[in-house]
């Protein structure tokens, strides 16, 4: 039972973790970026898109699918999607210095509409008597698990049970750890997001910085709506099944101290909250809404806790939500 | 022996907007092994100047030679692959990184491993003397070693040009001496060295040449062998003036503030503040002197009623009622509700004395909003007060509907002494009131001074520049590591005594940490 709940959490959290890691990217480069939410929604239905349209092209045989393809397709389409609405929000808040969190905010809208509209056409596309789409067949392949996991008891329930994508979340949130402290270019990039004119004196190319990480960090979240509909949802595509877990994601950066290795306990810590009503019995319709809030609780009790410490290392980045402008006096 | 032409700039223009012409047709030409003093007023385009050769604006006219060839500097970057480095009068620092990563930020030299970094960087800290501690936190460090890292980061990067904007404005006349002994090292190893100063007497010391700035011309070049200082202040500023300070005898003096035992802790619990006792008198003078950071920004907040203290009273004596108060625990509010005229011009300009994106008008009004009938504000005397300013004080802007931050140093803090003192104090404290100001500014400001000190104001005078100091104050107060060294008349001192005073009491302090 205990193991089970771990690994719902585990499940539940992932979403938020390539949500957030992705967000912290972006955030190091001093860029609020609150179009996360439709970002992650873009990245889901592109993956569908593409999925969707390979299932249909080897005539929804699962025979004549290329098990290679059937993820690499998906996976490159939520890649291609979510970072086209990266590169929209840099244009618009890097090179146009727009408002960030009026950008993120429309963008977020935006993507929402737009996954509904795809996912609605689909939807009418399959005809079915369900407002949904199935892709039974890329689904079963995204969850391909560890063979031999069953014979290793609690250990291989809760360590080798996991789909890829969850062991590729952790992997790419150790990863961008190393990246921040251990590279010149996470030095760069934390430069650039503390104090841009300073970056900027030391010959970083703050604009590429910006509109890299940004892009980096929206595929990394679109990822996340990509693993939410293939491995949570079984590869059922129904419009705004996706909910706030965008936002969950970005409440996640505040919880995390924007250090991706806390993101991924974090998250699972999140998936857990998220959960927890389902494991407490007799809870009526109204208490479990108020189990939901728990993991936005949470973050404010952080967020109160490192106010209260003011400790410089676990503040935002200092120019977080400012546009950099060289030539101004 | 000729010399090799290290930069050359020909006919730079610059402009920002469609009205300020920041530097015009400037030509410029500076030798290897050679320091250029570059001189000027305020906003007369010395800063704008540099930051062309630096990469981080690009003229507009113009072109600019290094090493006798064309090279267009469009970015900081490109700058440091000529070998040009620049020392920026604000730092340049990420305050969340250690020294070394700051050093290291932005050089490319093969993979990264700040340890092996650290090694260099260390090498050329004994080679110049730095004392440094490289894991240091930017934001836990005083000006003075922020400065230090700046310097070893421009060299960290092999510059063989380097521009320092205002380098001594934060340091004590001893860290200036070890600064000038650097820069001249770096002239016998065959660097330009471009440095920029209002200091005249600095001026003197360390440059080759100076070349004078007006209005964002080159009005000439000089060998500094061949010029005094007179000459040069007419040069720079296109007409003589007086340099001497007229100072009165204090008149009527009574006490008006008594500092009590003051001691006060900064945030991380250090103590900034250690037990200081003063008076100070109406119709006086009081001239603070002290390193950098040793305790003057929390001393003048303490009286503000901006600092928590931890011991003492603050007592102020009401010329009008007679009646004593103590100002300890209160906030500027309560403060100013005792009928308690004070006026305080903090360090920092646009940060604690005036809002820079609002206009000098709504500046003026920070200190009236309560005035006036009902829910709305009066507009009009904050407006009359805005124009008399900007006339008497001769304040340069397009008009006291724009912002603040628009104009340069010099005029922003003449916008702030202007309504600080406008509202007649009784107590005027003022800190580093003409850093970063030309002359003609700097007298403007004395003048002012003088005046309320004549008007029975007790005025604390908080400087950097002893000279100033000296001439200006009647008492000279100096502090050091939070503590008082003493005080003496500023009538019959020398820098060097107050000089002596200020490095005592560092000293004494050291070693005290030690034990």
């Amino acid at each position: 039972m205990i193991i089970t709940f771990i690994c719902r959490a585990i499940l539940l959290g992932v979403p938020l973790l390539f949500g957030s890691v992705g967000e912290i990217i972006t955030e190091k480069s001093g860029h609020l970026n609150l179009g996360i939410p439709g970002i992650m929604y873009v990245g889901s239905i592109s993956g569908v898109i593409g999925s969707f349209l390979y299932e249909n092209a080897c005539g929804n045989d699962a025979a004549n699918m290329n098990p290679f393809l059937t993820v690499c397709i998906p996976l490159l389409c939520s890649i291609i999607g979510s970072v086209i609405m990266g590169l929209i929000y840099s244009f618009f808040t890097v090179t146009l210095r727009a408002n960030q969190n009026v950008t993120g905010l429309a963008l977020t809208t935006f993507g929402i509409g737009l996954g509904n509209f795809f996912g609605g056409s689909l939807i009418k596309l399959v005809d079915s008597d369900m407002p949904s789409i199935a892709l039974t067949k890329t689904s079963n392949l995204f969850t391909v698990k560890i063979p031999g996991y069953e014979n290793l008891g609690w250990f291989g329930e809760l360590f080798l049970s996991h789909d890829f994508l969850t062991y590729l979340a952790i992997i790419i949130a150790v990863l961008t750890f190393i990246v921040f402290k251990r590279t010149r270019t996470g030095l760069n990039l934390r430069a650039v997001g503390e104090n841009p004119a300073t970056a900027d004196a030391a010959g970083i190319n703050v604009t590429r910085y910006k509109y890299i990480a940004t892009m980096i960090g929206s595929a990394v979240a679109g990822l996340g709506g990509l693993q939410y509909v293939m491995s949570y949802a079984n590869g059922v595509w129904s419009n705004n099944a996706f909910g706030d877990r965008g936002w969950l994601a970005i409440a996640l950066v505040i919880f995390s101290l924007w250090n991706p290795v806390v993101a991924i306990a974090g998250s699972f810590l999140f998936g857990a909250l998220c959960n927890a009503n389902n494991y407490i019995q007799g809870l009526g319709t109204e208490t479990q809404e108020l189990f939901k809030m728990l993991p936005y609780l949470v973050t404010i009790i952080v967020l109160v806790f490192t106010s209260m410490r003011k400790k410089r290392e676990h503040q935002p980045p200092e120019s977080l939500g400012l546009s950099y402008f060289r030539e101004e006096r | 022996m000729d010399k090799q032409i290290a930069i050359e700039l020909k006919g730079i223009t610059k402009t920002f907007g469609a009205k300020v012409i920041a530097n015009k047709d400037v030509n410029l030409v500076v030798y290897k092994g050679e320091i250029l003093s570059i001189l000027g007023e305020n906003g007369s385009g010395k800063t704008t100047l540099m930051n062309m050769i630096s990469g981080i604006y690009f003229p507009d006219e113009g072109q600019i030679f290094v090493n006798g060839k064309e090279a267009v500097i469009s970015s900081p970057k490109v700058a440091f692959e000529y070998g040009i480095g620049m020392i920026h009068q604000h730092f340049k620092l990420v305050d969340v990184f250690t020294a070394a990563e700051n050093i290291v930020l932005g050089v490319n030299d093969g993979r990264y491993n700040l340890k092996r970094s650290k090694a260099k960087i260390k090498e050329i800290c004994d080679k110049y003397g730095f004392d440094i501690d490289l894991d240091k936190k930017v934001y836990t460090m005083s000006v003075s070693e922020k400065q230090t890292v700046e310097i070893i980061k421009v060299l960290y990067r092999g510059a063989d040009i380097l521009i320092l904007d205002e380098p001594t404005a934060v340091l004590t006349p001893q860290e200036t001496e070890r600064l000038f002994s650097i820069l001249r090292n770096m002239r016998e190893d065959g660097k330009a060295v471009i440095i920029i100063t209002h200091k005249l007497n600095e001026v003197m010391a360390i440059s080759d040449k100076v070349a004078v700035l007006r209005k964002g011309e080159n009005v000439g070049v000089v060998r500094t062998s061949e010029v005094d200082p007179q000459k040069l202040t007419e040069l720079m500023v296109g007409e003589k003036i007086e340099l001497n300070i007229n100072r009165t005898e204090p008149k009527n003096v009574t006490p008006r503030l008594e500092i009590h035992h003051v001691c006060c802790n900064n945030r991380e619990g250090v103590r900034v503040l250690d037990d200081i006792n003063f008076t100070v008198n109406a119709g006086e003078i009081l001239g603070i002197a002290g390193i950098a950071g040793s305790g003057q920004r929390e001393l003048l907040e303490s009286v503000a009623g901006l600092q928590k203290l931890t011991e003492g009273d603050i007592i102020y004596h009401n010329p009008k009622t007679g009646v004593s108060e103590n100002l300890r625990g209160k906030n500027p509010m309560q403060i100013r509700n005792l009928g308690v005229r004070l006026s305080f011009v903090p360090e920092d300009r646009l940060g604690m004395g005036l809002v820079g994106n609002m206009d000098i008008v709504d500046n003026m009004m920070l200190r009236s909003y309560r005035k006036g009938k009902g829910m709305f504000l009066h507009r009009t005397k904050p407006r009359d007060l805005a124009n008399d300013i900007v006339e008497r004080l001769q304040v340069a802007t397009p008009g006291v509907t724009t912002p603040v931050r628009r104009l340069s140093g010099g005029n922003v803090q003449k916008v702030l002494v202007g309504r600080e003192i406008a509202s007649s104090p009784t107590v005027l404290m003022v800190a580093y009131p003409v850093r970063g100001l030309d002359i003609n500014s700097s007298y403007t400001i004395f003048n002012l001074l003088n005046e309320q000190k004549e008007k029975g104001a007790a005025v604390i005078f908080v400087g950097e520049d002893l000279d100033a100091l000296i001439e200006l104050s009647d008492r000279i107060m100096v502090i050091g590591s939070g503590r008082i060294a003493g005080t003496v008349d500023a009538r019959n001192t020398t820098k060097e005594e107050i000089g002596l005073l200020m490095t005592k009491s560092k000293e004494e302090g050291d070693s005290e940490n030690d034990n």
